[in-house]
């Protein structure tokens, strides 16, 4: 087999597992814009803002201690303590329900009925918004986090495609606990939404509002609900990005790549997500890998974005979305 | 007492048609004009002009042009940034490759050059509407960005990949370059803008502008009454491009002098301008101008309280001002979807009516 035909084989496993990355941040923007028809671009900031917390409980940092220290001359950092991994990620959750019903009560709640690009808007001021209190909270430098992953080249892997083809893949066991990560939780998701009283309104409501209301079912109880686990989804995708390049503002960015990787699945499909995310994955990876270097590289910047202008204009719903019927 | 139309008799179709049908409107935007050509360019200096004057005149142009794609047509656009973008490339290729010609043309030119680029990202939205098309317009800013950092001949191959703006002149006075007056930056600047507001606002009166609205209000029905979607949108592409494009050659060549294209026009550009015509007003000129004082001027009196008055950090500042902005922005789309224009137009009936409120 020729060097390059092993080579483009790496290329694809490493965006397959890149696809499933982007596919855990997708699902968070699914998860709400099936329910409430909100289209989240605060979902990147979420995950940012999710990773920040987790380290800054874990590493006993006190919050907001910048702000304290300029305003009181003190000169507090931290508590001194350092909190268990997994009681970090504990608080943290209860931390992002406690974001998702704020975000519910002061803003949400006086938006319904208005226009979706409106809603759109808003997230994006919520994004601005949730950006400063993180940095203000934790600080904007970026912090290493760890919370026990496994991390660096699979040696099996290696050891089993250099066996095989005399060459080794580098596959990060990061990527590979991702994968595992990511199929848990859309299978838990998919039995949540299936088989709990909790999962099944969620889905009542994202099919009809007024219908949802007639049979007693609680909107704003459904949206604080969605916007929790959508804020799950942000810590496990933060969780991801984080231990992968350390946390940091690049890490919201990943919202904008999650965008091309919705257009393509269609916007209220969760299978749609995860296909959409490893299309993008392995795409991006490959064009990189084939064409890249004859156009100077650093092509990923944009290759998943006109991918999708491509594919909407013969497609506009996605592949997997509702089919768009307007009526006058 | 002043601000009625009443005994403000018209006689002719002309005068009935004006831009500023009541007197007092008529009155205060001619002082409007007075004060910014016949004053402000002798007290200027180079602080207000680099701080404040000429960010509010460039930004103010691009709002403009966003303003007719999102406010009048409908289309919402996070392209600006890549769009400014091509502006600036445009007019440094065309700076360099002419020396000898009027900086006027080359801005005019570089923002049609501009519009031309931005109809060929407007097709998808003969396809796809709404956040889709927000989305697939993020293909333009990524795209354009990416091409002018790694296509050498954009920026005449010059060692660290930035265009930087040679020294040209208008009429013999020099405009661009690190020696020009600030009372001639700004006044040139502000020749551009008070153009682009007046074919704007004659543009979104007329016909055209019409057929803008009601292509936002409903595409369907729009076509079904005789709309043609296809010049409608195009055009609307093509009129915000020519803008943008004119904002961005500006903000190159008068006001940064020096450009790095990631770092001036990234996404984040794109938003800023968003942000300038939602806290401003959709569908509004008069809001385009509101949203970019508001936001221009916001990070200054920001910095002058926290940092000369409170004496915090400029981090510690920088972040206040997301929030501030970012909570803004929620607070406006909760209590006035339609910006500062509204307040505005609110505070004008109003008057209409005082001192006898009925």
């Amino acid at each position: 087999m020729s060097d390059q035909l092993i080579f483009a084989m790496e290329v694809t496993l490493n965006g397959l597992m890149a696809g499933v990355l982007y596919a855990l941040v997708a699902l968070g923007f699914v998860l709400i814009y099936k329910a409430s028809g909100i289209f989240n671009y605060a979902q990147g900031v979420m995950a940012l803002f999710a990773a920040m917390t987790l380290v800054g409980i874990m590493q006993g940092q006190v919050p907001f201690a910048h702000l304290i220290n300029a305003m009181f001359g003190t000169h507090v950092h931290h508590f001194g303590w350092n909190v268990p991994a997994l009681f970090a990620i504990l608080m943290t959750v209860v931390v992002m329900v406690g974001f998702a019903w704020a975000v519910q009560v002061i803003v949400m709640r006086h938006l319904v009925g208005q226009e979706p690009i409106i809603l759109f808007m808003a997230t994006i001021g919520l994004a601005y918004f949730l950006e400063g209190v993180a940095d203000l909270m934790w600080g904007s430098e970026i912090k290493t986090l760890d919370v026990g992953l496994p991390q660096g080249i699979n040696i099996w892997i290696d050891e089993t495609t250099f066996g095989i083809f005399g060459y080794g893949f580098f596959i990060d066991n990061l990527d590979i606990v991702a994968t595992v990560i990511a199929a848990l939780l859309v299978a838990g998701l998919v039995l949540f939404s299936q088989y709990t009283k909790q999962g099944r309104a969620m889905r009542a409501v994202a099919d009809d509002h007024q219908a949802a209301l007639s049979v007693g079912i609680s909107l704003n109880f459904i949206w604080v609900l969605v916007w929790s686990v959508a804020g799950f989804v942000a810590l496990v995708a933060g969780i991801m990005w984080g231990t992968k390049s350390g946390v940091q503002f690049s890490l919201s960015l990943i919202a904008l790549k999650a965008l091309p990787v919705l257009m393509l699945g269609g916007f209220t499909s969760i299978p749609g997500a995860i296909v959409g995310g490893l299309i993008i994955g392995v795409g991006e990876k490959l064009f990189e890998f084939l064409i890249g270097p004859l156009v100077g590289g650093a092509t990923e910047n944009w290759f998943a974005y006109v991918l999708a202008l491509l594919f909407l204009v013969f497609r506009p719903q996605g592949l997997f979305g509702e089919k768009i019927i307007e009526r006058v | 007492m002043f601000y009625r139309e009443a005994g403000d008799f018209k006689l002719s179709y002309e005068a009935d048609s004006q831009t500023f049908p009541i007197r007092f409107d008529r009155y205060r935007y001619y002082a409007v004009l007075a004060v910014a050509f016949g004053i402000i360019p002798f007290v200027i200096n180079d602080y207000w002009a680099n701080a404040i004057l000429l960010p509010f005149l460039i930004y103010s142009i691009a709002a403009i042009g966003l303003n007719i794609l999102v406010g009048y047509c409908g289309q919402v656009s996070l392209g600006t940034g890549g769009f400014m973008a091509v502006g600036a490339y445009a007019c440094y290729k065309l700076m360099t490759a002419f020396p000898e010609v009027s900086m006027f043309i080359h801005v005019v030119l570089a923002g049609g050059i501009t519009g031309l680029v931005c109809i060929l990202f407007g097709l998808p939205s003969l396809r796809i509407k709404g956040f889709y098309l927000a989305v697939a317009t993020l293909a333009a800013q990524f795209f354009l960005v990416w091409l002018f950092n790694r296509v050498p001949w954009f920026y005449n191959y010059s060692a660290s990949g930035q265009i930087n703006a040679p020294e040209r002149d208008t009429f013999g006075i020099l405009i661009t370059g690190p020696n020009a007056q600030a009372w001639a930056t700004y006044l040139f600047c502000l020749i551009f803008l008070t153009g682009c507001a007046v074919i704007a606002r004659n543009l979104t009166r007329g016909t055209q502008g019409r057929k803008w609205m009601a292509i936002r209000d409903m595409d369907i029905a729009a076509e079904i009454i005789g709309v043609n979607p296809l010049k409608a949108k195009l055009s609307a592409f093509g009129v915000s491009g020519f803008f943008i494009g004119v904002s961005g050659a500006l903000f190159f060549s008068v006001y940064l002098g020096a450009v790095e294209v990631g770092e001036a026009f990234g996404i984040n550009k794109s938003f800023l301008v968003l942000f300038m015509i939602i806290i401003g007003g959709l569908g509004s000129i008069f809001g385009s101008f509101a949203g970019a004082a508001f936001l221009v001027l916001l990070p200054v009196v920001l910095k002058v309280v926290g940092v000369d008055v409170l004496g915090w950090p400029t981090d510690i500042v920088a972040h206040f001002q997301l929030v501030i902005v970012g909570a803004l922005i929620v607070t406006f789309l909760i209590l006035e979807p339609h910006g500062l224009a509204q307040l505005w137009r609110v505070a004008k009936e109003k008057l209409r009516l005082w001192p006898f409120p009925h």
